[in-house]
């Protein structure tokens, strides 16, 4: 019977987990709606999570696209169906590829940076600094940061998207012989806009769990070096799990027949 | 003017404040020592609302602080000094010094914030030309008084130092001490220090109180530390290894 105890422990600690960051969103929330706002912690976190994120985000999918070009192309090829390889990275990179890589770079490379920061900034008393300061620590750090990340990933994604599919066509147009003009007449033919809401939706969606994870496991960090380190290895697993979950019921809400 | 009564808080199975009692007078320095992990800190924290305690009333001026319905007026009143200075890692040393000045109720023009900020890092002994850099560039004496000029930059009638000398040499103590004394004196504050530094002790203090146990020991005027018949005070005052105070802890 010692499992079932256990099972239930760890069923009503998972709850109340999915609970602490319930009523941690829906506090940002409410932190958003009401002033004072913060332009300036807006503007960088934009910078940050944005601009400064497109390098990572260009490579992950210009060499994802070409890797994808080259397997639809072999498999493909199994079948007498190589032609179908513009259609395919297009659908692919767009619904699939795009959003989760660009979501999965973001948890790795902006969820860990705002938890370790955070977690830093609780861990030396500037939590405390700030209010003392008559500033919400929700509304100075944690708000900027998840409404940045929902609005800027979803741009990510396209340029994501965008870089993914060029890839595939450098692939494609380079050592597997299509024609070029033949091979963005194809891509762009197939593509509904299905396809393109459904990677933005996904690229706030996975934005926003990003920020959050990040900030949420920052705030809650525990002492000293070990505890900046926990939040940050938390954040990542939480976000980088949370998005793939996410992708699943997203995909199931657009695309489920 | 801030009086805590009968204050408890715990933390898991560690009752850090077991009922502390403690009156602060307007204008008064006074001067909380204590062990490590004694609750010193939590004793102030508890004033700020960083820390809610479990039972017991602290009132400011007559009022509850658990019932201060505008609380950015409330938090308006005070400045505090952090153990480890706690400025903004990502603001350079102006916009840390002018940090309530740019936001909030006491918000003013920006070139206005700067020049209180480049005044105050005069008053604590610092020359304009730290106020571009970042914390980081900074010295551990420096950021103390970087913290100083942040915690009296608006002016706040009641100002806490959380052990302002820790980790400072003997000189820089010494000048953080008087800092602290003249800027006390100046500005007619009401502060609250914590330290277990007796030569702070002696330099800020007009009241001495100490915590031992989560209570107050022993309370009354610096002048009489030396004279205190408690054993808890004799033993912490002249850094004796033996007494009733464990050393294992």
């Amino acid at each position: 019977m010692n499992w079932i105890a256990a099972l239930g422990r760890a069923t009503l600690g998972l709850l109340a987990a999915i609970g602490r960051v319930a009523m941690f969103f829906g506090t940002a929330v409410t932190h958003l709606l009401w002033p004072p706002f913060y332009p300036r912690e807006l503007a960088l976190s934009l910078l940050n999570i944005g601009w400064l994120s497109l390098p990572v985000v260009g490579l992950t999918a210009i060499f994802t696209g070409g890797a994808l070009a080259l397997q639809i192309y072999a498999g493909g090829a199994r079948f007498n169906a190589e032609a179908v390889v513009p259609q395919i990275v297009a659908i692919g990179m767009v619904r699939e590829l795009g959003p989760v890589l660009v979501g999965l770079m973001i948890a790795a490379r902006v969820t860990s940076s705002i938890a370790a920061e955070i977690a830093t900034m609780k861990v030396t008393e500037q939590i405390d600094a700030l209010v003392t300061l008559s500033t919400h620590p929700m509304k100075y750090l944690t708000v900027p940061r998840v409404l940045a990340a929902t609005l800027v990933v979803p741009l990510l994604v396209a340029v994501g998207d965008v870089i993914g599919i060029f890839g595939g066509y450098a692939v494609a147009t380079g050592t597997l012989g299509f024609n070029a003009a033949a091979y963005i007449q194809n891509t762009v033919d197939f593509l509904q806009m299905r396809d393109i809401t459904s990677s933005l939706v996904k690229g706030a969606v996975f934005g926003c769990i990003a920020a959050l994870m990040g900030c949420y496991f920052g705030m809650n960090s525990g002492r000293g070096a070990q505890g900046v380190g926990r939040a940050t290895k938390g954040s990542v697993e939480a976000a980088a799990v949370l998005i793939l979950a996410a992708n699943f019921v997203l995909t199931g809400v657009f695309f489920s027949v | 003017m801030i009086t805590l009564d009968n204050i408890h808080k715990s933390f898991g199975d560690n009752h850090v404040l077991r009922g502390v009692d403690l009156h602060v007078a307007r204008g008064t320095s006074m001067v909380i020592i204590g062990g490590s992990g004694t609750g010193k800190s939590i004793t102030i924290k508890t004033i700020l609302g960083l820390v809610a305690p479990e039972t017991g009333t602290i009132t400011v001026d007559g009022q509850d602080v658990s019932k201060t319905g505008d609380r950015d007026a409330f938090l308006a009143r005070f400045g505090m000094l952090f153990q480890g200075a706690a400025l903004f890692d990502s603001l350079p040393v102006w916009q840390n010094v002018a940090f309530r000045l740019l936001r909030g109720s006491l918000a003013r023009p920006k070139a206005e914030a700067h020049e209180i900020a480049i005044e105050k890092l005069r008053r604590v002994g610092l020359t304009p030309d730290v106020a571009d850099r970042l914390p980081a560039e900074l010295s551990g004496g420096m950021q103390k008084r970087v913290g100083l000029a942040r915690a009296i930059a608006a002016e706040p009638e009641i100002i806490f130092f959380d052990e302002p000398t820790t980790g400072l040499d003997p000189i820089m103590a010494g000048v953080i001490n008087d800092l602290i004394r003249e800027i006390v004196t100046e500005m007619g504050a009401t502060t609250m220090t914590i330290t277990h530094d007796m030569t702070s002790v002696r330099t800020i203090a007009d009241n001495v109180a100490m915590l031992h146990g989560g209570k107050i020991r022993w309370t009354g005027p610096v002048s009489d530390i030396d004279a205190a018949t408690d054993p808890y005070v004799d033993q912490f005052i002249h850094g004796r290894a033996e007494g009733p105070i464990e050393t294992v802890r």
